[in-house]
């Protein structure tokens, strides 16, 4: 599983049926500091996720379990919303 | 998948016995403009390719699907082999 | 799942069996801003998309499979989009 930021979202018209009523969210991995990553991946959100949000990601055939994704073509998934990060202080950079 | 040439092959007497039968060729990934990209891989042919082909490759555990039912010990596999390639790529614009 | 441009087709008449019929497409992922992010691939067609098209590409055997109907045969990528808009937030 992936900490990841709400960047965007992609709307297509002609897909797969079984994509039919789901979001798809462009997100970025992000550090557990809060850096973004330069690469992107697009999720489908089970949990209700908004804009600029840190989220919980999971990827590969995982991504089928999260809810309502079962045996749809989903390669990342959006499976929660972080409250908060806390970390270890001595992983803490300046 | 990706697109690679067949630029050669390997022969090993002691391998896993699943690989019994099997040939295994090694590919040259390359780019649509057939220019060499990344490493030479060893991988399994299920379509029987030859040497200096240009083929399509599938990665992963699908990669073993050819084979089946037997679970053939791969991550790589040549699944096709291409007799041609239509590339146009459009002028360069934003993703989004 | 990425964002990718169609920038070519394949025709090979030797083929795994499960590919019969299919339309293979060369597709480049693409970065953000346009740019090509790493090295253009070959993934199946599931929503007959055609050349130029910025489409959806899944990278994972299941989902693949499964969109173009065809389970337990090699595919491990493929088309299952074609990308209307996308917007940042």
């Amino acid at each position: 599983m992936i900490l990841a930021r709400v960047v965007g979202n992609v709307v297509a018209t002609r897909k797969d049926p079984r994509l039919e009523g789901k979001k798809l969210l462009l997100i970025k991995p992000v550090s557990p500091e809060g850096k973004e990553d330069a690469n992107y991946v697009i999720a489908v959100d089970s949990v209700g996720a908004g804009a600029r949000e840190l989220v919980i990601a999971v990827s590969g055939s995982s991504a089928r379990m999260a809810e309502g994704c079962k045996d749809n073509p989903v390669d990342t998934a959006i499976i929660g919303i972080v409250d908060s990060v806390s970390l270890d202080e001595t992983r803490k950079k300046g | 998948m990706f697109l690679a040439k067949v630029v050669g092959r390997v022969w090993a007497t002691i391998k896993d016995p699943k690989l019994e039968g099997q040939r295994m060729l090694i590919i040259q990934p390359v780019t649509p403009e057939l220019q060499p990209t990344g490493k030479q891989l060893i991988v399994l042919d299920s379509v029987g390719a030859g040497a200096g082909e240009l083929v399509y490759c599938c990665k992963g555990k699908e990669s073993s699907f050819p084979f089946l039912p037997v679970e053939v010990t791969t991550d790589t596999s040549i699944v096709g082999i291409i007799d041609e390639l239509h590339v146009r790529r459009p002028p360069k614009e934003p993703a989004c | 799942m990425l964002i990718a441009r169609v920038i070519g087709e394949v025709v090979a008449t030797q083929h795994h069996a499960s590919h019969d019929g299919q339309k293979v497409l060369l597709v480049q992922p693409l970065h953000l801003d346009g740019t090509d992010r790493g090295d253009a691939v070959v993934a199946m067609d599931a929503v007959d998309a055609g050349i130029g098209d910025k489409v959806l590409l899944v990278t994972e055997g299941f989902s693949a499979m499964t969109s173009v109907g065809r389970p337990n045969s090699p595919i491990d990528m493929a088309v299952i989009g074609v990308i209307d808009r996308v917007d940042m937030l």
